[in-house]
């Protein structure tokens, strides 16, 4: 045959579909979960099984695309044979184990972080973990009255080891006012509350910038740039990654946030369409939310295996041209 | 490539891959996602060597980085396979299962000795040996590429010299293993794939061949004329001498985007009807006879698009397009409508039906199987097939299923714009993360990375020419002359020098571009002219 | 890596200060000179080996803490370039650890402890004297401090300088007098080799095997060491071979001293079974816990035998490096240490092929640098990498997945150092000594309102009692109101349980624990609810802040108890007690590590001895 002969006819089709080497397959691994027996993969987490059997287990830092980093531990479980309680999210299934999810202590512990976290974090955009915590019955108001918001940047501050005595009439939060530091995000840390994921996104299990980080140590505890630097003066890119991962509503999207300041938000009112970002050759898939023929907001399905959930700039910011429309 | 033009892998592949070259490519800022899977790799312990004239955001997460001058990727690639070959690192039984011409390429690279390749490219030799060895050694390993490789007067041989070391290896048709073009936009896959190639029909069908022609025929019910037809740079000449006198543009804008900007002004002045379809009056619609507004295709349309993965996606309607602007169908089909051909009412769908009718490697893809997000990759052949995930597994089918693939050997071209004591400054061109080509779509959102165009130069060249950063200075081309702010960067060495071509408006980076196109592929040698700088203050 | 750097350059001396410990830069990408005839085409500093060097992250931060007291921004972006660590991470790490500041400081400190034991022996006096007293200066900052470990000299007091030539140590039984002394003369008097002395109370006795060189051989000194039966438990393993050590461990039934009691010799068997070619060794040396100080007292008297035990166990396990983690509150450790070590690399006894034997080993030493939570075994790995010292989830187990991912063997300081003395004895013969779970002999560091407190080492068996009395009882004579065992982590019993035999089980028996062998005595004139409060603002102070339960716990922890404090209960004090139960339950139940699962028991158990009532602060008596 001629060697110029597939520029003329395409090539033949291979005999076998073309397929990722096959890793060799453990045996199934069987569990008991509240007496009910269930068989998942080996390798296979806690949750995983709790899940197949449709086991209620609530979750707040887990995240399928995301490393567990188990800090919540609102999806604690107990296993027989541990002294403590294990989280689901990261606990690998072993033969024959034995596990309740609705013992007293589960439920006891499950409803304390509930109440733990809205006794000292801004929950009002989080309506998932608000139904948790009504589910679990949690009463944060013993804790005491929430104690005032902290003066902007002065929790950003606060050093290691060393605190003001508090007086106990209070209970003490993270309450301070939002970051707003450029037009495309917003950062309101008076709704974090610590699930680690925007510094996952940003990291190592996404995007690699690494604009962000855990700082601070204890109930000081923050997400900071280096100094505390504006978002400007960062590494940021404005991938928006770390928006799309936050459980609460802390990182927000600026049009997001005016819109909901100015109480125009309505998610009754959006449709969520799915398209083709056209930034590059990649083939990202987008989700525009869309308001009243304005697109209000960009997210990537997260079970989407080219993005798992996150875009760049360009995808997650660049729509403006379709709707600088001047009527 | 081997008659398939597609990248040969799958994103998921490069996360599980040995050894990644990404050559002339800043994947890290025009490829955000697909440089995830990158950088999966990277923590999965795949190595990664960044070939690129610059010290980019990716080539700054390279195990190696290779700073070749612009415009010697043959050397490099040549002299890789002269030095596998002479370790006797090739993969003689692929070689001769597989491929045709290797003896004539062995002799075609055998003056690519690693002292040439070090005096031609200015690498040094250990790093291309280490380069070759680790490729040639790996289990698995991937070849990326983009416009580094293609703006080039010599783009196909470029392209071919990536290929040839991927035969020499047989780093093709294996899992893991690979070579993978990736596309600017989102549908530049797609397009081809659609026929939008002077001598295609839709899945690669070469107008040539009888039996595909007679197949569209029968079906269209018309005699498609059995010649191909002209690429962007022939079309640009055809202009030029008068033989082509009108021009339909669909969605791009030449006047900004090609190169030797005065040039292509020249030329499409100079036509007798030039019909501009597109979202925003551009600087191309400006000089069209007819403007056709134009929905946006992402998200005021319908239909499908084709990614870097050959990955079959679909485009949906989100938004209602502004008052007076259409779907590109709608405008085609009213279009022919006009010219008395009724089509009936555009609908996606049945235009996607027809097209996998017409095409094996779509003939699986059915618009129901694309509702899901994750699309479907080509080639798909039928209902039940998930779509190809790698391409060229038969090549190591024993025996081997089909004809064998060629080397093609290739010569060292260099830039056709020589530097030269009038023009000491090699410019190349590129793009940031945060803006998109012309600024078209990405001038409308506010970024806040965004600074505006920029001469980037390097620390040694700001210092010689006294220069400082943020200062106005005069860029000068053979082609012309523009202004622009200095930006000094660490990421380039003496003699080299940067700059977008986002920002068109204000700094017209395609003045000095030089309009050296390769014959072949139509494509630019955007990557390589020759500049001096010029002081505006004493 | 893209990394972007946004921070001023660094100053001259910055730059010195981080060569000094990290070396010449290697590449202009890593804080270099730029020379593009080196780096114009390639990049000499890759991807992955760029970011191989986070390790190095504490010991720069703490060269530039030493030099400048603090970590100017253009020190800590020159540190970030040269190691390729992202300026938000490593900002990250810095703040986590209390010794570091990103702020402005003055370049000497003095910090005073405000622990239990000092707080009793009136270090809050202390520290507004020396507040006072410098009150106006440039260059003297006076801080408080959680435990320096120098219960058995309270109140104590830690004084760090920084400049060229940084020096700084302990100042013990501290008064505003000797910590000006020292602040003028620059001298430290506990540095003389003597002051042992005043910490081993049993000097000289011949029952002492742990103790035995402490404060009569130099610690450095490789011929007093030997001619004491030093090296000779490592020259025995050499001999038998590391499947011979482990059954030599295994059969001492030595059990771990750092407080979790894990059988040492199964830890080494599984550490040695454990896959893999490169295995550590690490000596768990972030004696934090308030009211502990027995392993200061080893790596400062007999550091020699940390190191010999930590040798045997890189025999035992096929580890040939060992890193010992020694807080940054322990200069004197971190130096007598290094010059153990320095000494035995020179004679042989660690470096490579050992005696002749084949055998490689060597220690590094890293320094914490203000972080209780360290010395939780997995935070302390994180640490050593170069991370906020926030610990891992387990399993894994160290023994699989430990420092850098490798399995690791990780021993408390008191627990390596029994190992030459098993090797010597034999492992069947140092079984004989104990009781049944708790063998061989036991520190027990002794404080608060005892006549003579310091480190005392006798076999496991002695009851409270007799411990007390071996510490000459109550100075004054005056009844005992409370016994802290175990330190923070630990718990209060009443002089009604003064019969406990100290062993493992024997605790375990009255529901108190070991723990790191605290026993802290408080007579009856003791505040009790100004010690439970400061123990939830330790805790409160201490939580590293990953998980939920022991973040917020410890702070409605701490609230509550300031609450009982004032006598402000919400609602009546029963039921607070009935909401920290609650309290103490999730953290017990759900927080990732031991600082969680303990941060209540001292609390709770004081509260159910001494009723609510012992929080609010005693009302003088007044004289008719």
């Amino acid at each position: 045959m001629s060697d110029s002969s597939y520029w003329f006819q395409p090539p033949p089709r291979p005999s076998l579909i073309p397929m990722r080497p096959q890793t060799p397959i453990s045996p199934p691994v069987e569990v008991s979960i509240d007496g009910e027996k269930v068989s998942v993969p080996a390798g296979s987490t806690i949750l995983d099984a709790c899940k197949k059997i449709g086991r209620d287990t609530p979750t707040i830092c887990y995240h399928d695309t995301l490393e567990p980093v188990n800090v919540c531990r609102v999806c604690v479980v107990e296993v027989e044979g541990s002294r403590i309680l294990v989280p689901s999210c990261s606990r690998k299934v072993e033969p024959e184990m034995v596990i309740q999810t609705a013992s007293d202590r589960v439920r006891h512990s499950r409803k304390m972080v509930l109440e733990f976290l809205q006794s000292s974090v801004d929950l009002s955009t989080a309506p998932q973990i608000l139904d948790q915590a009504r589910r679990y019955q949690t009463n944060p108001a013993r804790y005491g009255d929430p104690s005032p918001p902290a003066i902007q940047n002065e929790r950003d501050h606060h050093h290691a080891g060393h605190h003001e005595i508090p007086s106990g009439e209070m209970a003490q939060t993270v309450a301070q006012p939002p970051k707003v530091d450029n037009n495309l995000y917003v950062r309101d840390y008076a709704k974090c509350l610590l699930c680690y994921k925007c510094v996952e996104a940003c990291g190592t299990d996404a995007q690699n910038t690494f604009a962000i980080a855990v700082a601070g140590r204890g109930f000081d505890g923050r997400i900071s740039t280096e100094y505390n630097k504006p978002l400007p003066d960062s590494a940021c890119v404005y991938c928006g990654n770390c928006i799309a991962v936050c459980p609460t509503g802390a990182l927000s999207f600026k049009s997001e946030f005016d819109m909901r300041q100015a109480g125009t938000w309505d998610e009754s009112l959006q449709t969520q369409t799915d398209t083709i970002c056209s930034y590059c050759g990649v083939g990202c898939t987008l989700t525009l939310h869309v308001q009243e023929n304005k697109i209000v907001k960009v997210t990537s399905p997260f079970e989407q295996e080219i993005t798992e959930g996150n875009l760049c700039i360009k995808g997650r910011f660049g729509y403006s041209h379709v709707q600088n429309i001047e009527e | 490539m081997f008659g398939a033009g597609g990248g040969t892998n799958s994103y998921e592949e490069i996360e599980n891959t040995n050894v990644i070259l990404l050559w002339g490519s800043n994947a890290r800022e025009t490829h955000p996602i697909f440089f995830h899977h990158i950088l999966k790799g990277i923590h999965n312990g795949a190595k990664l060597f960044a070939i690129d004239p610059r010290r980019t955001s990716s080539a700054r997460w390279a195990d190696s980085w290779l700073g070749l001058d612009v415009g010697t990727d043959i050397v490099v690639s040549n002299a890789m396979a002269r030095e596998i070959i002479a370790s006797g690192l090739h993969n003689p039984d692929f070689i001769r299962h597989a491929t045709q011409g290797f003896e004539a390429y062995a002799r075609s690279v055998e003056p690519f000795t690693l002292d040439f390749a070090e005096r031609e490219s200015g690498v040094p030799k250990e790093t291309l040996r280490e380069m070759a060895h680790t490729y040639a050694q790996a289990d698995r390993a991937i070849i990326c590429w983009t416009l580094g490789i293609t703006e080039h007067h010599n783009a196909v041989d470029n392209v071919q010299s990536l290929i040839n070391l991927a035969l020499l290896t047989g780093h093709i048709g294996k899992y893991g293993s690979g070579l993978n073009p990736l596309r600017g936009q989102n549908n530049v896959q797609g397009g081809g794939d659609m026929g939008a190639l002077p001598d295609r029909l839709p899945g690669f069908q070469h107008i040539e061949v009888d039996a595909f022609r007679e197949k569209f025929n029968r079906k269209w019910n018309t005699t498609l004329p059995p010649k191909k037809g002209l690429n962007l740079t022939e079309m640009f000449h055809a202009m030029e001498n008068g033989s082509l006198k009108a021009l339909y543009v669909i969605g791009e804008n030449p006047l900004q985007s090609e190169a030797d900007r005065k040039h292509a002004e020249k030329v499409l002045r100079g036509l007798d009807f030039l019909v501009v379809q597109d979202m925003f009056l551009t600087a191309t619609g400006e000089l069209a006879d007819v403007v056709l507004p134009a929905a946006a295709g992402w998200c005021e349309s319908e239909g499908t698009v084709t990614n870097s993965e050959r990955r079959v996606q679909r485009v949906r309607q989100a938004l209602v397009p502004p008052k007076g602007a259409k779907d590109d169908l709608e405008i085609l089909f009213e279009l022919a409508r006009r010219l008395g051909h009724d089509w009936g009412k555009p609908h996606a769908r049945e235009i996607w039906e027809e097209l996998r009718s017409l095409s094996p490697v779509h003939a699986g893809i059915s618009y129901e199987r694309l509702a899901s997000g994750k699309g479907i990759q080509w080639p798909c052949w039928d209902d039940s097939h998930p779509g190809e995930m790698f391409l060229h597994g038969r090549l190591w089918e024993k025996p081997r299923n089909g004809p064998p693939v060629a080397f093609t050997p290739v010569a060292h071209d260099p830039p056709v714009e020589r530097l030269c004591p009038e023009f000491p400054i090699r410019l190349t061109t590129g793009r940031r993360l945060d803006d998109y080509n012309t600024g078209v779509q990405t001038s409308g959102y506010s970024s806040p990375l965004r600074r505006g165009e920029t001469l980037d130069l390097s620390p040694e060249d700001a210092q010689k020419l006294g220069v400082f950063p943020g200062e106005i200075v005069l860029v000068v081309s053979r082609r012309g002359a523009i202004q622009a702010p200095v930006r000094v960067t660490e990421s380039l060495r003496q003699g080299l020098a940067f700059m977008t071509f986002h920002f068109q408006d204000n700094i017209n980076t395609n003045i000095l571009t030089i309009d050296e196109t390769d014959p072949r592929s139509g494509t630019a040698e955007f990557k390589a002219c020759a500049i001096r700088v010029e002081r505006l203050v004493a | 890596m893209d990394i972007k750097f946004t921070g001023p350059e660094p100053t001259s001396a910055e730059r010195l200060a981080v060569d000094a410990v990290l070396g010449p830069p290697e590449s202009a990408w890593a804080g270099g000179k730029r020379n593009m005839d080196l780096e114009g085409r390639i990049s000499l500093l890759g991807g992955s080996k760029a970011r191989s060097f986070r390790d190095r992250l504490l010991p720069a931060f703490h060269a530039v803490k030493e030099r400048f007291g603090w970590i100017p921004p253009g020190a800590f972006h020159y540190i970030c370039k040269r190691l390729t660590v992202p300026p938000a991470e490593a900002y990250g790490v810095a703040t986590f650890y209390h010794l570091f500041s990103m702020e402005h400081r003055k370049p000497t400190e003095v910090h005073v402890c405000e622990d239990i034991a000092c707080r009793i022996k009136g270090s809050g006096e202390l520290f507004n004297a020396l507040v006072n007293a410098h009150a106006c200066s440039t260059e003297i900052g006076i801080r408080k401090s959680p435990c320096l470990g120098l219960c058995e000299r309270a109140p104590a007091a830690l004084i760090l300088k920084s400049g060229e030539q940084p020096t700084g140590g302990a100042i013990g039984c501290a008064t505003p007098g000797n910590v000006q002394d020292a602040l003028t003369t620059n001298s430290f008097p506990d540095q003389q080799q003597n002051w042992l002395t005043h910490s081993v109370p049993q000097l000289g006795q011949p029952q002492l095997r742990l103790l035995a060189r402490v404060g009569h051989t130099l610690p450095q000194s490789i011929s007093g060491y030997q001619a004491t039966g030093g090296f000779e438990g490592l020259t025995n393993a050499i001999a038998i071979g590391p499947l011979a050590i482990i059954n030599e461990v295994i059969a001492s039934g030595l059990m771990g001293r750092g407080g979790a009691a894990f059988p040492t010799g199964k830890k080494w068997e599984a550490v040695a079974h454990a896959s893999g070619p490169t295995k550590y060794v690490v000596c768990n040396a972030d004696e934090s816990e308030p009211g502990t100080f027995k392993d200061r007292v080893l790596l400062e008297g007999d550091p020699l035998a940390v190191i010999e035990g930590m040798a045997i166990a890189g025999i035992a396990s096929g580890a040939t490096k060992g890193y010992i983690y020694i807080r940054g509150e322990y200069p004197l450790s971190v130096n007598r240490v290094q010059n153990a070590i320095d000494a035995s690399l020179a004679s042989g006894w660690l470096g490579s092929n050992i005696q002749g034997s084949g055998h490689t080993f060597h220690i590094e030493i890293r320094k914490g640098a203000g972080a209780y939570i360290c010395g939780e075994e997995t935070a302390l790995f994180n640490s050593i990498e170069g991370k906020r010292g926030e610990p891992r989830n387990k399993p894994p187990y160290p023994v699989h997945v430990g420092l850098f991912g490798k399995p690791t063997l990780i021993n408390n300081v008191e627990t390596l150092a029994n190992i030459p003395w098993i090797l010597r004895l034999g492992g069947a013969e140092y079984a004989g000594i104990g009781t049944g779970n708790s063998k061989g002999q036991k520190l027990f560091c002794v404080s608060g309102h005892v006549a003579n407190p310091g480190v005392f080492e006798t076999p496991f068996g002695i009851t409270l009692k007799q411990l007390i009395a071996l510490a000459g009882g109550t100075p004054s004579g005056a009844p005992i109101k409370a016994i802290l065992l175990g330190g923070a982590a630990g718990t209060f019993v009443g002089p009604d349980q003064m019969d406990v035999p100290l062993t493992f089980e024997g605790t375990r028996a009255i529901g108190a624990s070991l723990g790191s062998g605290v026993v802290m005595v408080f007579d009856e004139t003791t505040d009790l609810g100004d010690i439970l409060v400061r123990i939830a603002a330790f805790f409160r102070d201490e939580s590293c802040g990953q998980c939920v339960p022991c973040r917020v716990g410890a702070i409605r922890q701490e609230e509550l108890m300031q609450r009982l404090r004032v006598g402000q209960p919400k609602g009546s004090a029963g039921q607070e007690v009935s909401l920290l139960g609650e309290i103490a339950q999730v953290m017990r139940d759900a927080s990732i590590c031991g600082l969680g699962h303990t941060a209540s028991g001292a609390i709770q158990s004081a509260l159910r001895i001494f009723g609510t009532r012992t929080m609010q602060k005693p009302v003088p008596e007044v004289k008719p």
